[in-house]
């Protein structure tokens, strides 16, 4: 999907993107808009911008809002992949808005254009304005997992100590910065927002798979119910869509794999 | 910065969000998107129960052996020995003479049966929106589950050769 630069029809400025001039390219960002005070429908509007393609999808966004229209809503903090603010659907897809480079989403229209980039708010959740979502049901789903050290008996005098392999253990998924790119993706939590989603199992994966840890039980017993792991139909949608690579299926097969290991 | 906080600030997601800003909470309100994950007394309960597991492991389980008995029905009806020129009454009551056969097509007819149920229930669960049709569609697929079964067991069981 991403960076079909190498198939015609070719692209001058895309080109000298890709070997590091500068060239500006004219394109359509088309976001779809929503705001319920005005209207009750979401609309898509397009917006004519003349950008260098080595920017980001974000400074694209900025330049709409500080130079076209102010009332364009959306979340970044950071701005460098971190904060995990910036997740929306570009060209369908689920990404983080400041880790997309123009070149990667734009494509040549064959008529000497670029075609439209389209930008729609994450799917599953319940769109507040343009690009803000209520993440409110995705971070209890993660609150439920109970993402935190549970541990029995005294506390000791220093730290917890562990070896580099068990650390490595669950190394993957510390990884995840919440952004809700991987729930938003997955078709089961689109059509029933009461199944965990990717992102909590990620984050209870982290704690069961962790050696210092001593809540995997419950935790277990938690993503063992009915919209707990088994609900996953391992479409991998949610590994697609992780801006962090993590292997987010494979996690959620590991969890499977010790709920039936631990049962029997 | 005051620490007050705002009306809108307050609401929780649990309240339906309207045209008129957040949760005003007024059911005549033209529009309304209820937010997919609340708690509410709707929200199913925790059934502490292995059923889902021992579901998705049957699936796993039963397609493995499923494998052989399809592979291996389809290759002895159909291209051993003149292919499906040779099926007629006198062979399948051949078959059915011998408990094995019996017993092979018991077992693909109970495993894939429950199979595909299982399989259909995963997609109404995933698909059905409203409590009532979710409860009908699995309704009618578990009677006609259990009608196909049951009827199915009975004639392999009761078949008679000298009808």
């Amino acid at each position: 999907m991403s960076a079909p630069t190498i198939d015609a029809p070719h692209s001058a400025a895309l080109d000298a993107a890709e070997a590091g001039g500068v060239q500006m390219i004219n394109f359509t960002l088309r976001i779809r808009r929503f705001n319920p005070e005005e209207h009750p429908d979401p609309v898509w509007v397009d917006y004519q911008l003349t950008m260098d393609p080595k920017e980001r999808v974000l400074d694209a966004l900025n330049k709409v809002k500080w130079e076209q229209d102010g009332t364009l809503t959306y979340r970044r903090s950071c701005a460098h992949g971190i904060c995990g603010s910036d997740a929306m659907r570009i060209n369908g897809r689920n990404r983080l808005a400041c880790k997309t480079l123009l070149k990667d989403v734009a494509t040549p229209d064959g008529k000497g254009g670029m075609q439209p980039i389209t930008i729609e708010a994450i799917k599953g959740l319940a769109v507040l304005k343009d690009l803000v979502v209520d993440m409110d049901p995705f971070f209890q789903a993660y609150k439920d997992v109970m993402p935190f050290l549970i541990t029995n008996g005294n506390e000791p005098t220093r730290e917890r100590l562990q070896s580099a392999e068990d650390r490595e253990r669950f190394d993957d998924t510390t990884k995840c910065i919440l952004c809700a790119a991987c729930t938003s993706s997955c078709p089961v939590f689109w059509n029933d927002g009461q199944y965990f989603g990717p992102a909590a199992i990620v984050n209870a994966h982290r704690f069961i798979f962790d050696s210092r840890d001593e809540g995997a039980e419950q935790r277990l017993e938690i993503l063992n119910d009915r919209e707990g792991v088994w609900r996953c139909r391992t479409t991998f949608n949610c590994s697609e869509a992780c801006p962090r690579g993590i292997e987010v299926t494979k996690a959620i097969q590991e969890v499977k794999r010790a709920l039936v290991t631990r049962r029997f | 910065m005051s620490t007050d906080t705002t009306d809108i600030e307050l609401i929780s997601s649990s309240q339906a969000h309207t045209g008129k800003g957040l949760g005003t909470g007024n059911p005549a309100d033209a529009f309304v998107i209820q937010p997919p994950r609340t708690r509410t007394t709707k929200t199913p309960r925790r059934t502490r129960t292995n059923f889902e597991m021992l579901a998705w492991l049957f699936m796993r389980l039963s397609g493995v052996v499923l494998v052989v008995l399809i592979l291996g029905h389809l290759l002895i009806m159909l291209l051993l020995d003149h292919g499906v020129s040779k099926i007629n009454f006198a062979f399948v009551a051949g078959r059915w003479a011998s408990p094995f056969w019996q017993g092979w097509d018991l077992l693909m007819l109970w495993l894939a049966m429950l199979h595909g149920a299982n399989g259909m229930r995963t997609v109404i669960n995933d698909y059905a929106e409203k409590d009532s049709t979710r409860l009908w569609l699995k309704g009618l697929m578990g009677a006609a589950t259990v009608f196909t079964v049951l009827l199915g067991t009975l004639v392999i069981f009761t078949f008679d050769p000298n009808i």
